[in-house]
């Protein structure tokens, strides 16, 4: 059986600009084996979705630092909810505050990866997922 | 015998001993000079800090403008000197509080400013020829600069009085920072008209403070960071003389902000090895004449990336470290950042901290007692000399390849920045770079939970809200004719910042000031990089 390499598409929502943390591990996942679609800064959440749909992706990688991560999050969940994009698994990493984990995960993020979580853990995650 | 070679970040290899022997080749005392004498190799002043310590500046702000304003009267009160602005992006961005993309960030991780009346509220109480302010802001600085004349004038306070920066350095937001908004073109004439402006009329005020902070905080070397922020010196000064304005109008008011991380030589001997280069450019290059057209006058931040969530209470003392080299490298301003800020802005009990971090380094340790205390030191001065080459030839080749501008849009500057974070972050996950309490000396911290800031979840209603009162109340008409006008004047070559200050007054708002430019002048497009 053919097994396609897993797909990812990693963005920054909203108005924050540092890209250090989303570039780096766009590049250790496709140095992992991965499919990455690097998106970049400044998106909304339509352009999100938009590209996540057009490039059948099974991850949609989020990057937020500013701390808006609950509602950003919220607002790709909805409308990833709207257009049935169940089989599309949404994970989060940035400045996540510990007591924010939980929040994201019962809103439905599938992973989340605070600052220094090592590459290795998040490659490693996100393959056996 | 232990033979592992030690090399610096920026490659330079670093001997066990040094010895007359390495800087015997050059002539120390024409490479250096003394403090306060060209090249300034040893300092900008004689005296340095016996006469006057650098400006104790934190970078504060959250919420309202009055939430803000009771954190800056604190600060204050604890002995900090000067003030520092941290907006909210969508300030930064150029959008009011009730715009879609503003969800969720008003007030977050700044403050949130719209209308004259949020600046009014943010300096009730300090007088601005009393206090001096300094702002990080970039796509927005020239609208920033002219709210906050708007309130001088209306506390009676002329404008040669108003002293304080903004930092209004573009170049690095498209590399690395990201708050940007339009082409390099329009923003090159805003950012010049903002020089031109202030050499007029606020002999007090620096328009511009050409950051290589961010440059480092993206991944880069000190000797990247020294010669990125060079090579945007160098463009703004071009554009600048090619307005028609002379060296020596506006060199004085040019100023530089830095990150100090950890390498505590390395950050010591870049600022040295920049001072002297600078001084080097202005008068050789650039022809200035004016010696204090040579004066390298920077700020610095300590902490930033290098610090980490894990027990967070070891970031102050990074920092403290981060602090010590800054001042042995000659600094004029200083802001240190807090334990907790790898989490959010800080509690003011950690920003207080932060503060008193400088507070004993300038009053009890004696560094300040004289100036340029590493001065003639054969490892300080071999290495400075080693970086001002580097640093140079780097300059050097970013000029050849056409400039900083061209080598942006190009993506040139992008690519080694992220080359350079990648190597660090694999030095770091093998255990090559130690960070302590993280890949050493970790302790089990799932039970720790440190108090955080708190996210005011009502700010934006509050903002949204004041911002509806100020639109129904103010004059329509004029509002519409400032608008007018200012697309007019965008379309024209003058000088936009006269038109700003009048818009303003009137209560125009950032965003519909920001929309009209966006109108006539597009947006930037990242160029794709991965």
């Amino acid at each position: 059986m053919h097994h396609r390499k897993k797909r990812i598409l990693i963005a920054s929502p909203g108005l924050d600009g540092h890209d250090r943390g989303a570039k780096l591990v766009a590049y250790a996942l496709k140095d992992a084996g991965m499919e990455v679609i690097y998106l970049g800064i400044h998106r909304t959440t339509e352009e999100i979705v938009t590209a996540a749909l057009e490039e059948d992706v099974d991850f949609i990688g989020l990057s937020m630092l500013s701390g808006a991560h609950l509602i950003l999050a919220d607002q790709i969940l909805k409308k990833m909810a709207e257009y049935r994009m169940g089989d599309i698994s949404l994970v989060a990493g940035g400045t996540i505050p510990k007591k924010d984990i939980g929040k994201l995960k019962e809103m439905g993020v599938s992973l989340v990866f605070p600052t220094q979580t090592p590459l290795d853990k998040i490659i490693s995650e996100l393959m056996e997922y | 015998m232990n033979e592992t070679k030690k090399v610096l970040e920026s490659g330079i290899e670093v001997r066990p001993k040094y010895t007359y022997e390495d800087i015997k080749a050059f002539d120390i005392l024409k490479e250096i000079g003394d403090p306060g004498e060209y090249p300034y190799t040893r300092g900008i002043h004689k005296t340095m800090y016996r006469d006057r310590l650098w400006t104790m500046r934190q970078y504060a702000g959250f919420g309202t403008p009055k939430d803000s304003n009771q954190r800056y009267k604190y600060l204050l009160d604890q002995g900090q000197t000067g003030l520092s602005v941290a907006l909210d992006l969508p300030t930064q961005m150029g959008l009011d509080p009730d715009n879609p993309m503003s969800l969720g960030e008003v007030g977050r991780v700044g403050v949130s400013i719209s209308t004259l009346k949020d600046m009014e509220t943010l300096f009730e109480g300090l007088p601005l020829d009393r206090v001096t302010t300094s702002f990080t802001i970039n796509a927005t600085a020239a609208m920033l600069l002219a709210m906050y004349l708007c309130v001088a004038e209306k506390q009676g306070v002329p404008f040669e009085k108003v002293g304080g920066t903004i930092q209004n350095d573009i170049l690095k937001e498209y590399v690395a920072r990201g708050a940007w908004i339009y082409p390099p073109e329009f923003s090159l004439r805003l950012i010049v008209d903002t020089i031109e402006y202030c050499t007029k009329y606020t002999p007090r005020f620096n328009p511009i403070s050409i950051a290589g902070a961010h440059f480092k905080d993206a991944g880069c070397t000190c000797v990247q960071e020294a010669a990125y922020t060079l090579a945007d010196a160098i463009e703004y000064i071009k554009a600048v003389l090619s307005r028609g304005l002379n060296i020596d109008d506006f060199a004085q008011r040019l100023s530089f902000f830095f990150y100090t991380h950890n390498s505590f030589f390395e950050e010591i001997a870049k600022y040295r090895a920049m001072r002297k280069l600078w001084a080097k450019y202005m008068k050789e290059r650039f022809k200035a004449q004016n010696p204090r057209s040579w004066l390298f006058r920077f700020g610095v931040v300590c902490g930033g990336s290098t610090l980490m969530p894990q027990q967070p209470e070891v970031n102050t003392i990074r920092v403290a470290y981060q602090a010590l080299a800054s001042v042995l490298g000659g600094v004029q301003s200083m802001f240190t950042c807090a334990l907790d800020e790898p989490f959010s802005i800080p509690t003011e009990e950690n920003a207080r901290l932060a503060l008193r971090t400088q507070q004993v380094m300038a009053f009890e340790t004696g560094v300040v007692d004289t100036s340029d205390p590493l001065g003639g030191s054969y490892f300080v001065e071999s290495l400075t000399k080693e970086m001002e080459e580097r640093i140079n030839e780097l300059v050097m080749k970013i000029e050849s390849r056409g400039g900083m501008v061209k080598s942006i849009k190009e993506g040139f500057i992008q690519k080694q920045i992220l080359e350079e974070a990648n190597k660090k972050e694999k030095r770091v996950s093998s255990g090559e770079t130690v960070v302590v309490g993280v890949n050493q000396f970790t302790i089990d911290e799932e039970e720790r939970e440190l108090t955080l800031h708190e996210y005011n979840e009502n700010v934006a209603k509050e903002q949204i809200a004041a911002l509806d009162e100020i639109r129904s109340m103010r004059d329509k008409g004029k509002v519409k004719k400032h608008l007018e006008r200012l697309r007019a004047a965008a379309k024209s070559n003058e000088n936009l910042i006269p038109y700003l200050i009048e818009a303003f007054r009137d209560y125009v708002s950032i965003g519909e000031v920001c929309g009209v430019f966006k109108e006539e002048y597009g947006v930037f497009e990242q160029p794709a990089i991965i």
